[in-house]
């Protein structure tokens, strides 16, 4: 293979995407120092040895608070993707297989949730349920699904025009079973790489949300909250905004990156 | 050949990567002499037409020698090949569609390849557009010239595009299947206006097909391409009377002569399949906000019926409603009226286990040979689908060994089932689709265009299979096609279907040999042929 046809941001985006989950993996079992202790003492030290990123105005490790929040990033968007795909996936086969209201009712439902902003849902949620992350998952989740239901039934539309959709129906077959059997299976290249734009949105949705106060609650770290903490020691202590800053913009370029490389593999096999 | 050759090649060489595409390819083309250059798909062809525009894809290459005019063009830099492609040399391709760029109006189309080439206002250019609309048939009534290609139909588009390739009055004209794409009758009004073109400006016409039948009425000489090679090159005469390489005969029989079987009209037998009054109206786009516009009527009251053992040909241009008609019968699309009865039963309105005997009964091969198969599902899957319809299904050694026997009635190996569809080419996958059809034994299959696809080779071939195959198992066809010599080869009785309606029908030789209808007279006239003439040929038809 040559040089300009090898998949250089796939590998890239996996490696940076690979390397963020096996952080939070990590963070479950490890981290270099408890993020939930304050120490007063050893309050906004700029990085050195010990503490290599730094420590906040409380005394806690900001590397270890960045290990803990990339395990709230990666859940709530992983989990949001979820909820996105099991719902809008079969709202999006469903429209294809049977069209005309059905259709009409599934797409008009996508357009009013698309609506809403994913921000104003949340803060609907929290003023509901109160604030936390499994709420942040609901609401990011919901934003996910006319997303999933739109690919879905693009893709769909296109498979079904195919001939054989036509013999696995003079093979007795409904159209909800053959969108099980035939219809999914090959868009499952189209809704990897969707769900990998999505994860990198639901980062981003996360941080915004954490950022407003409307995920996960302290003493879970989260890095949207980090950053909004350090916005008012911007001055004393820069280094608290950059890490999280960098953190969230890292993850998300290898979330594109990957999600480009796999829509490019997927391109060239198709 | 003397210096008034208008193209010359001489020892072209054609590689994609390190595989050899074309092999020490020559020829000549004198000014209004039509030369075709005939091969199965793969053969070459293309690209040897591609090379000489020098239009060949990034990775191939390409040596050898050609003259234009005794202008050497191979070695001209690109920059001088532009101003030659449309202005010296014109080129017609296979899809029409793809050719013109879908936001420009076909008059502006035309005026842009005009303007490219010489100096000219917009006027001087619209009304060099509209001349050589009009002579490629284009009537330029009021506002034809303001169409969008979407509003025109296949054989109006490959109409602007031969403006195209003529606006400038080249000297060459290459023409890379240009009617495939086409029905029967708008392919034989393309080739007349080809070769109107040729003989009234002098051109010379490069023509490139796989169907020697297209040849029969408009070459001069034909080039028979074999695996990059030239294998034979004579007089059209020649080739149709005595072709003298084993490969130019075997065209030869498939363009025109296919196997005829010697079947009786069975009206005697029961009809397995009756279709009676079917009415199917799709609804239009609204006009009007207050008024429904009124739906279209693909098909209009149409009854037809097919006995044991018989094979029925539906024949018909396209959008004459054979398709939507093929539908209604297979239940996959419910029609506005009309019955349909499968082995003395209702079809359409059956349900449970009575629908799904029945539809056991009949199954069907469509046209696509690469969009007819789940590409993740293996063989064996794909040919086991139908077993749904089983109310008990066999269990996998038995669907293993009834895969494997029915593949081997297809001519394939048990040993294909595991493969993936991406394995095969086009002629096997057609069989695999009968195979699929015929794992339930059915009473009736319906082909919907089956053979269309393919090569005209390999169309015999599959030919010749469904014949023993009806012979051997006692099945019945019902095989739709807008192609006259398929439904000839195969079929014992036709139906005729124009417009929604069946306008004829009778026993196929009776119909092939006085037609009734002006529009089944116009098709068989349209019809490309094989002269019948040739004395050594075993030829039992006539009429063509």
């Amino acid at each position: 293979m040559s040089l300009e046809t090898r998949n250089t941001s796939l590998i890239a985006g996996a490696a940076i995407t690979g390397f963020f989950i096996a952080v939070a993996a990590i963070a479950r079992f490890w981290t270099p120092f408890d993020p939930g202790v304050l120490s007063i003492a050893d309050k906004l030290q700029p990085p050195n040895a010990q503490h290599w990123f730094g420590t906040d105005q409380l005394g806690r490790d900001v590397l270890s608070m960045i290990m803990v929040g990339a395990q709230t990033s990666v859940g709530v968007a992983l989990l949001s993707v979820v909820i996105g795909a099991f719902v809008g996936v079969p709202l999006g086969l469903l429209a294809a297989a049977r069209r005309g209201s059905t259709d009409e009712m599934v797409m008009r439902g996508n357009d009013l949730i698309f609506a809403f902003p994913a921000l104003l849902l949340a803060i609907l949620i929290t003023a509901v349920f109160g604030p936390g992350a499994i709420n942040a998952i609901i609401a990011i989740g919901i934003f996910n699904i006319p997303v999933f239901a739109r690919v879905t039934r693009a893709g769909a539309l296109q498979q079904w025009t195919r001939d054989y959709t036509l013999a696995a129906r003079v093979a007795g077959k409904d159209p909800l079973r053959i969108s099980g059997e035939h219809i999914l299976p090959n868009l499952a290249g189209l809704l990897i790489v969707q769900g990998t734009i999505q994860f990198s949105l639901g980062v981003i949705a996360e941080a915004g949300l954490s950022y407003v106060g409307l995920s996960a609650q302290p003493p879970t770290p989260s890095w949207g909250r980090m950053l909004n903490e350090a916005q008012t020691l911007t001055a004393l202590a820069p280094y608290l905004a950059l890490f999280p800053g960098f953190a969230v913009l890292l993850f998300v370029l290898g979330l594109n990156l990957l999600g480009e490389g796999l829509r490019r593999r997927a391109g060239r096999t198709a | 050949m003397s210096a008034a050759n208008l193209l010359e090649v001489v020892d072209l060489n054609v590689a994609i990567d390190a595989t050899r595409i074309v092999k020490n390819l020559s020829l000549e083309l004198r000014a209004g002499e039509i030369l075709g250059l005939v091969g199965a798909s793969g053969s070459g062809k293309s690209m040897t037409a591609l090379g000489i525009m020098r239009l060949l894809p990034p990775r191939a290459s390409s040596t050898g020698i050609v003259r234009l005019n005794g202008d050497t063009l191979s070695s001209k830099p690109e920059s001088q090949m532009q101003a030659i492609r449309g202005r010296d040399i014109g080129m017609v391709f296979q899809e029409p569609m793809s050719a013109l760029n879908p936001l420009l109006r076909i008059g502006d189309q035309v005026a842009e390849t005009v303007r490219l080439h010489r100096q000219a206002t917009a006027a001087e250019a619209q009304a060099a557009a509209r001349d050589a609309l009009n002579l490629a048939g284009l009537q330029g009534e009021q506002g034809a010239l303001d169409r969008f290609p979407y509003q025109l139909s296949g054989g109006e588009r490959q109409r602007v595009a031969i403006a195209m390739a003529i606006v400038m009055s080249p000297r060459l004209l290459i023409a890379d299947e240009p009617t495939t794409a086409l029905d029967v009758v708008t392919q034989a009004r393309v080739l007349l206006l080809l070769q109107e073109l040729v003989r009234t400006r002098n051109m010379g016409l490069l023509l490139v097909t796989h169907d020697l039948a297209v040849l029969a009425q408009l070459a001069d000489r034909v080039a028979v391409m074999h695996r990059g090679e030239i294998v034979e090159h004579a007089t059209i005469a020649q080739i149709l009377r005595q072709p003298r390489d084993a490969y130019s005969a075997a065209l030869l029989a498939a363009a025109g002569l296919h196997p005829k079987r010697s079947r009786a009209t069975r009206d005697a037998a029961p009809a397995i399949l009756r279709v009676r009054g079917i009415v199917r109206e799709y609804p239009r786009n609204r006009t009007s906000l207050w008024h429904r516009a009124a739906p279209m009527r693909a098909v209009d009251d149409v009854s037809l019926a097919v006995h044991a053992g018989e094979t029925v040909g539906l024949v018909g241009e396209s959008g004459s409603g054979k398709s939507s008609l093929l539908r209604v019968i297979l239940a996959l699309e419910r029609p506005q009226a009309g019955k349909v009865s499968l082995l003395g039963e209702e079809f359409l309105s059956a349900k449970g286990a009575t629908f799904r005997r029945l539809r056991r009964s009949i199954q069907a091969v469509f046209q696509d040979p690469y969009g007819s198969f789940d590409p993740k599902w293996t063989v064996e899957q794909l040919i086991g689908e139908p077993f749904f319809l089983l109310g008990s299904p066999p269990s996998a050694a038995e669907r293993r060994h009834k895969v494997a026997a029915v593949l081997e009635q297809v001519g394939l190996a048990a040993g294909d089932a595991s493969r993936l569809p991406r394995d095969f080419s086009g002629g096997e996958r057609q069989r695999i689709a009968i195979a699929r059809a015929l794992i339930t034994e059915p009473a009736v299959i319906a082909f919907d265009e089956a053979v269309s696809a393919l090569d005209v080779l390999i169309r015999e071939q599959v030919l010749k299979l469904l014949a023993e195959l009806a012979e051997r198992l006692k099945v019945s066809y019902l095989f739709v096609s807008h192609d006259l010599h398929v439904i000839r080869a195969i079929a014992d009785r036709i139906y005729v279907m124009q417009e929604g309606r069946i306008v004829e029908e009778g026993n196929a030789d009776a119909v092939f040999a006085s037609p009734q209808h002006p529009y089944t007279r116009a098709l068989i006239a349209a019809s490309p042929g094989i002269p019948t003439r040739a004395p050594e040929l075993p030829v039992n038809e006539a009429g063509t």
